[in-house]
């Protein structure tokens, strides 16, 4: 019997090999598996940080779900976090899909705030004025507003090929630095860090509102600001994917180089698409003003622009898809206001990030384990 | 209002950002655009100030404070580079999540009371030399003298030394610098690794040197963007980017200094009697940032500088590109 030898180089080795293969084709459902899979290891890791800092992440867990959409209540609470998280995501839902970094929604928000408020506070409107017109005044200021504050950056984009990121981010320090001048300066109440109570002819009606009508609707939060940011979805999604505009829009972002060729205006559309995508925010930050605080102070965003970009994301820029996961952002806000530490939805948000822009992977590659001897 | 005593604590707040901006370049001469410096500048000064409290040791913390964010940077390094993702994404994602992070664990630190600090030297002979004495050499905490040493470092490694020619060569080139036998993956680990400790330090020299304390996220206030932007306009240059430092810090001393005094150049202080006036002065370093972004790109049209050729792309042997 003959013993047959191994060869003199005995090299180890790791048992297992991963290879990654580019898929050629990607199934219909492999990007929402993937996305939910990315979520659910997020929510995995934030807990294991949870546990570190001494918390217990399951009963936590179990108090958000209850606290986001355990009665009709909450899930009204958790409709109008959503609501200026919806717009916020459509702007960079937009902008990204051109691959234009808008980073500033936060101050573009503000900015719409601030255009909202100025309608009621310099007063360019009476205080009489009736809903009617007061209204689609605070409507037209406030995404006036965000949209010049997206100007600049597009411009200087544009003109002078100046990095967006951090422009559009500086602008958000200056936007917060401008609205704490008004609160504190200008339309400061009795000393206060706050503008007066707008009338009530500026806020935008709640359900609660008719509850006389409808019993159900006592208390319930969620108001007409819903209807706009599903409205501005409805139209995103329009332009994105039914209009010529949209479709230059994408060919920019897919293949700028073609998009030239084929005589796109990049100039131009980098200009609309930042103001439009800047008005969009500032629409969310006049919801937030007329449907939920009714007057103007300075802790009117727990970072929504910030949480924009990860909704964009997460909904992989389809401006219809926004809706859905802005819902379960809203709960995730909502809910996190009291969890201690006080950073937690923070913290889930950016992990989410991370693993969902990770597991982009699996979606362009098909991963193989190839098993083989630990010796060659 | 001493021009003096403003300039030198101008010198030690540009400290800060001469750490970030100084890590940034050599991430980004690598090919790697790490936007998450905000984020890792937090951890730094959270994990540093965490440590000297609960060790009174401020070298410790500042040991710690490098270690951790370097150690975050390789999420963003295996995401850019291992999985040849958006690098633009990945590193807001690793920004939110670093933010997210260090507010979870620095929380209860702002209640921390005293905390030892890392020290304050004056430099024999050298605090002599009129002016510059003063400004430079006269009681600055330890870090602003490693700041001095690290821009000639810098500036020698990259533009002089072989390892210095390698890190340019995978900004550059990478397709070339492979065929060379040079490792393009592991280096570029290692110089985000790096651009990831300097920030770490960048933070470390806030919450232990600079402006002692924890204030979550008011303890950068967007610094780590601004150093983001100081790379541009420094064009990947170590010497630009302290002279870029130094003129930030001094501008956000001089901000916060003007308030001060009831007189101003012989004229009543506008910003004393009128201290809402402040909000605009803190507008001004953002402001200057864009500001100094559209002059940096118009001289780097002009003289046809540019960022390194494959920042931001990332590098398969065997596909086509760079």
């Amino acid at each position: 019997m003959t013993v047959v030898e191994a060869p003199a180089e005995r090299r180890w080795r790791w048992p297992i090999e991963i290879r990654l293969e580019p898929r050629l084709s990607q199934p219909a459902w492999l990007g929402f598996g993937v996305s939910l899979g990315a979520v659910a290891l997020a929510l995995v890791l934030g807990g294991v940080v949870l546990k570190l800092v001494g918390g217990d992440p399951v009963r936590a867990y179990l108090y958000m779900i209850r606290a986001s959409f355990g009665n009709l209540g909450v899930i009204s609470d958790t409709i109008t976090k959503a609501t200026p998280l919806i717009l916020v995501g459509l702007a960079c839902a937009l902008a990204f899909r051109m691959r234009l970094w808008n980073i500033g929604a936060e101050g573009q928000f503000f900015a719409g705030a601030f255009g909202a408020s100025a309608v009621v506070l310099t007063p360019l409107l009476a205080p009489e004025t009736p809903s009617i017109w007061m209204i689609p005044a605070m409507i037209l200021a406030g995404f006036v507003a965000g949209a010049l504050w997206g100007f600049l950056p597009g411009f200087l984009k544009a003109r002078y090929n100046v990095n967006e990121i951090i422009s559009t981010l500086m602008m958000n320090y200056i936007a917060v630095a401008w609205n704490n001048f008004f609160i504190f300066a200008v339309w400061t109440e009795g000393g206060f860090q706050m503008s007066r109570v707008f009338p009530k002819t500026a806020w935008l009606p709640r359900l609660a509102d008719y509850a006389k009508e409808i019993r159900e609707f006592r208390g319930l939060t969620a108001h007409l600001g819903l209807v706009i940011g599903l409205l501005a979805a409805v139209i995103v999604w329009w332009v994105l994917f039914r209009s010529k505009w949209g479709y230059e829009i994408r060919l920019i972002g897919d293949n700028p180089k073609a998009a030239r060729y084929a005589g796109v205006n990049i100039v131009r559309n980098t200009v609309l698409v930042m103001m439009l995508s800047g008005g969009l925010a500032g629409l969310a930050g006049m919801s937030e003003i007329s449907g939920v605080v009714h007057r103007l102070q300075g802790a009117i965003s727990p970072g929504y622009g910030f949480t924009g970009i990860i909704i964009a994301w997460l909904a992989k820029l389809n401006p219809l898809a926004v809706i859905p996961v802005s819902v379960l952002f809203g709960a995730l806000i909502l809910a996190g206001r009291e969890i201690q530490p006080s950073g937690v939805p923070k913290m889930i948000q950016g992990i989410v990030l991370v693993c969902l822009i990770a597991s982009e992977l699996m979606i362009r590659n098909r991963i193989r384990f190839i098993f083989r001897p630990v010796r060659s | 209002m001493d021009p003096i005593i403003i300039l030198q604590a101008g010198v030690a707040t540009g400290t800060v950002l001469l750490f970030a901006t100084v890590g940034e370049i050599l991430a980004e001469r690598s090919g790697v655009l790490n936007l998450g410096v905000e984020g890792m500048m937090l951890i730094g000064a959270m994990s540093a100030i965490n440590i000297a409290v609960r060790t009174g040791n401020p070298w410790l913390g500042l040991l710690v404070a490098m270690v951790a964010s370097g150690l975050l940077s390789q999420i963003h390094a295996v995401i850019a580079i291992q999985f040849r993702a958006d690098q633009v994404v990945s590193g807001l994602a690793l920004n939110f999540a670093a933010v997210g992070l260090s507010l979870v664990f620095g929380e209860g630190l702002s209640k921390a009371g005293a905390v030892a600090l890392l020290p304050t030297y004056t430099l024999p002979v050298l605090y002599q030399i009129p002016v510059i004495g003063p400004i430079f050499f006269t009681k600055q905490s330890v870090m602003v003298y490693i700041g001095y040493l690290l821009i000639p470092l810098v500036w020698v490694y990259i533009h002089r030394t072989r390892p210095g020619m390698h890190l340019r060569a995978i900004g550059e080139f990478p397709g070339a610098a492979d065929a060379l036998g040079i490792n393009v993956a592991r280096l570029r680990h290692l110089y985000v690794f790096l651009g990831g400790m300097l920030a770490g330090v960048a933070g470390a020299t806030i919450s232990l040197a600079v402006a002692p304390g924890w204030f979550s996220e008011l303890t950068t206030s967007g610094q780590g963007w601004i150093a983001i932007g100081l790379v541009i306009f420094a064009q990947w240059d170590p010497l630009r980017a302290a002279f870029g430092s130094y003129a930030f810090g001094a501008l956000r001393r001089l901000i916060l200094d003007i308030q001060g005094p009831t007189v101003l150049l012989g004229l009543r202080n506008p910003f004393y009697y009128n201290p809402y006036w402040g909000f605009f002065l803190q507008m001004i370093p953002y402001a200057f940032t864009i500001a100094v972004l559209v002059l940096g790109s118009r001289e780097a049209v002009r003289k046809r500088l540019g960022a390194p050729a494959a920042l931001g792309l990332p590098y398969a042997r065997g596909e086509r590109g760079l």
